[in-house]
């Protein structure tokens, strides 16, 4: 008995240190490249169950950690851009195990992390252990959970941790300092900063003026990389994140689907956006 | 006059396992807000006073306590008493709350409301408050609900809102409350938003209830002066996300149990719970999250929102406010299915027997009030919460009935087109 449990704490030791590892290794490789961590999002099963991998392995390509969205009808915090591409992707039949299905794909073809967007609502139905179980074994390296402030599911954090997922909390322009040290401290990951008080969606740079303040305030409350987020789509959008406002990562998503939708080339804009985040 | 102080939610916007605050970051700062300033309006007598005066002098309460003879002669049993609440202002319970909310918006500075509406009076009424306050107004609602209640959506452009059309997801209520939210994610620091319903994250449910609560508050006064009785022996009032049926249970609902009345809320049944095509989130749901709170869903194993159906936009609701989840599994309440074809024959009878036409989502309270009324038996006595006028309705209702009553009221085309 006691030995089983040593065994299972080394276990949980042994991931906890791993997981957010390479969460962490991506963001000092991009560091030491001078620039900031390019994160591109992309929805589950979008544009097609079909099409969706080789879109996902183009976007690694260029990426420094992945975020993938598992689609949810109801998605509060996104504008119209991914609110349809969620809906199509339900459509299509992606489910909760088809979006880790291929995941799991992807993870057999790189060893660039990957962390998965969703609401708290499907990690719920699924059960949240059996939900972590499901992205441990896919290889998912962390989640974001966009309407679960970190003080209102304690359950959720110790699952996640015993499981080694490294999960990134939201931080705003709203946000206090009392907000933001809640925040950062419950991230075991990276820091997401929300650029905007709004939905995602492509916007105007000058929408992004809040930036810099936002991440004075989590560097005096973490050590954590931030990594920018929210109306980011091309370099220029890019460099005032990264450049401007000293972002360590930058995520762009409705972009990505936008450029899809208007048959671009997403390879072209992925560069362009990697050089807007060199320093 | 004072708002009631309850035993729920805790400290944290739970009630039991229900409620909370699942909403992004960025709303937390102003929920905390919220939270504050509504707590300091509560026992402030200037913000107190206003709301009185506002209920009485322009909402037209106390509602009246009216005994329905001829439906209690038709059911059989105990006596039927309706809540009049169709009969204030706006003609809905929902002007209550929207004047609670709207002065609060006025105390925080605020200049600008949003709301979500489903049946369009939510939407009436904050349009209504926020003209005569003196505030912007946006009302978000689904395409659906914009064509089902045409002569609302002219109602509130009349009273100088916008209504802006919401065509996402299901374009219903629950897509209308998904873009009032984000209104406010975009807005939050000059935007107020009216939440028209117990549901949504903490302070809402709590606080709309405490607007409602002038409901049961005034039944237990005007029951007493008719009965010599402050509670009856049951309370029956529609569910959509419950706001009419808590302003009217919570008042009885924390008494000692061998005190309390039978809470019986009516959910919308639909074509029937077994149909997939219901609103009953208690008798055809599970727990799960939506609009911030934990409550009882309507959702698929994989944890997406199911589209919800009812005869009446105000029902046509996936979830349940948090407290009657609460009151449900702790037998405080019971929530009863009710169909669409019920709902649609009590609207006739109520018409026939008392001259009132009720609006559907209270007609299908008006259904189980003659079951209750037999069950109970005579001597005992019934409070319906008459929570709306039908005029909103009359259109639809023709529309399924036919001009000359000659139609064939729900048949399985018609509810398909719905659907
Ligand atoms: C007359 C009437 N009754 C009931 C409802 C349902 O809402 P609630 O359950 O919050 O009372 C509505 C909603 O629009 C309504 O207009």
């Amino acid at each position: 008995m006691t030995s089983t449990l040593n065994n299972d704490v080394a276990d949980t030791a042994r991931r906890l240190a791993e997981r957010p590892e390479r969460i962490w290794a991506a963001f000092e490789h991009a560091a030491s490249e001078g620039r900031a961590a390019f994160i591109p999002f992309m929805t589950a099963g979008y544009p097609t169950p079909e099409r969706f991998p080789a879109v996902a392995l183009q976007l690694l390509e260029h990426a420094d950690l992945l975020e993938v969205g598992l689609p949810y009808s109801d998605p509060l915090g996104d504008g119209p851009t991914i609110q349809r591409a969620s809906e199509e992707a339900i459509e299509h039949g992606t489910s909760t195990r088809a979006t880790l299905q291929a995941v799991k794909a992807l993870r057999a073809r790189t060893d660039k992390p990957i962390v998965v967007m969703t609401y708290i609502n499907p990690v719920y139905a699924t059960g949240p252990k059996e939900f972590m179980r499901l992205c441990v074994d896919a290889g998912v390296d962390g989640l974001i959970l966009p309407d679960l402030p970190p003080d209102e599911d304690l359950g959720i954090r110790f699952l996640a941790a015993e499981a080694g997922l490294a999960l990134t909390f939201l931080i705003a322009p709203t946000s206090t300092p009392e907000r933001v040290r809640v925040v950062t401290s419950a991230c075991t990951g990276f820091v997401y900063a929300v650029s905007v008080t709004g939905v995602t969606g492509a916007r105007d740079g000058g929408a992004l003026s809040e930036v810099p303040a936002l991440i004075a305030l989590a560097r005096a409350h973490t050590d954590l990389p931030v990594a920018v987020g929210f109306g980011v789509k091309d370099a220029a959008t890019a460099r005032i994140v990264a450049v401007d406002a000293g972002a360590d990562g930058v995520v762009v998503g409705s972009a990505f689907i936008n450029a899809l939708k208007a048959g671009d080339d997403l390879g072209a804009l992925a560069a362009k956006i990697v050089s807007g985040c060199r320093k | 006059m004072q708002l009631p102080t309850y035993p729920l939610p805790d400290a944290r916007g739970r009630y039991g396992v229900f409620g909370g605050r699942y909403v992004p970051e960025t709303l937390i700062p102003a929920l905390d807000t919220l939270r504050d300033a509504y707590a300091e309006a509560k026992t402030d007598p200037a913000f107190l006073s206003s709301f009185e005066t506002l209920l009485r002098e322009y909402v037209g309460r106390p509602s009246r306590l009216y005994l329905a003879e001829n439906l209690t002669r038709h059911a059989g049993g105990a006596r039927i008493y309706l809540k009049r609440e169709d009969m204030n202002h706006t003609g809905a319970h929902k002007i209550n709350n929207c004047l609670g909310q709207a002065l609060l918006a006025v105390r925080m500075g605020k200049k600008r409301v949003v709301a979500e509406t489903g049946a369009g009076q939510h939407g009436v009424a904050t349009a209504t408050a926020a003209a005569l306050l003196g505030l912007e107004c946006v009302v978000y609602m689904g395409r659906e609900d914009i064509r089902r209640q045409a002569l609302n959506v002219f109602r509130m452009k009349l009273l100088g809102a916008e209504v802006r059309e919401v065509t996402s997801g299901t374009a219903t209520l629950k897509d209308a409350t998904n873009e009032a939210i984000r209104d406010w994610v975009t807005n939050v620091r000059g935007t107020f938003y009216i939440l028209g319903s117990v549901v949504g994250p903490h302070p809402y449910p709590a606080m709309v209830r405490d607007f409602q609560s002038v409901i049961g508050e005034e039944t237990k006064w005007q029951l007493q002066a008719a009965e010599g009785r402050a509670v009856p022996d049951a309370i029956i009032a529609c569910v959509g996300g419950g706001s009419n049926a808590i302003g009217i249970f919570a008042p009885f609902a924390y008494l000692p149990e061998h005190q309390r009345p039978q809470l019986i809320g009516t959910e919308a049944a639909g074509q029937g719970v077994d149909t997939g095509f219901h609103a009953a989130s208690v008798a055809g749901g599970k727990v799960g999250v939506l609009h911030g709170s934990m409550m009882y869903l309507l959702h698929d194993d994989e944890g997406q929102i199911q589209a919800a159906h009812s005869i009446s936009a105000g029902l046509d609701y996936p979830g349940i406010g948090p407290e009657h989840c609460y009151y449900s599994d702790h037998n405080v309440a019971r929530y009863v299915p009710v169909t669409d074809a019920q709902a649609l024959s009590a609207l006739q009878l109520l018409a026939r027997t008392e001259g009132i036409i009720a609006a559907l989502e209270t007609a299908h309270a008006i259904h189980q009030a003659v079951i209750t009324a037999r069950e109970l038996g005579e001597g005992k006595v019934i409070v319906v919460n008459l929570s709306g006028r039908g005029d909103k309705d009359v259109a639809e209702v023709m529309r399924l009935l036919g001009p000359g009553l000659t139609g064939p009221g729900l048949t399985g085309s018609e509810l398909g087109d719905q659907a």
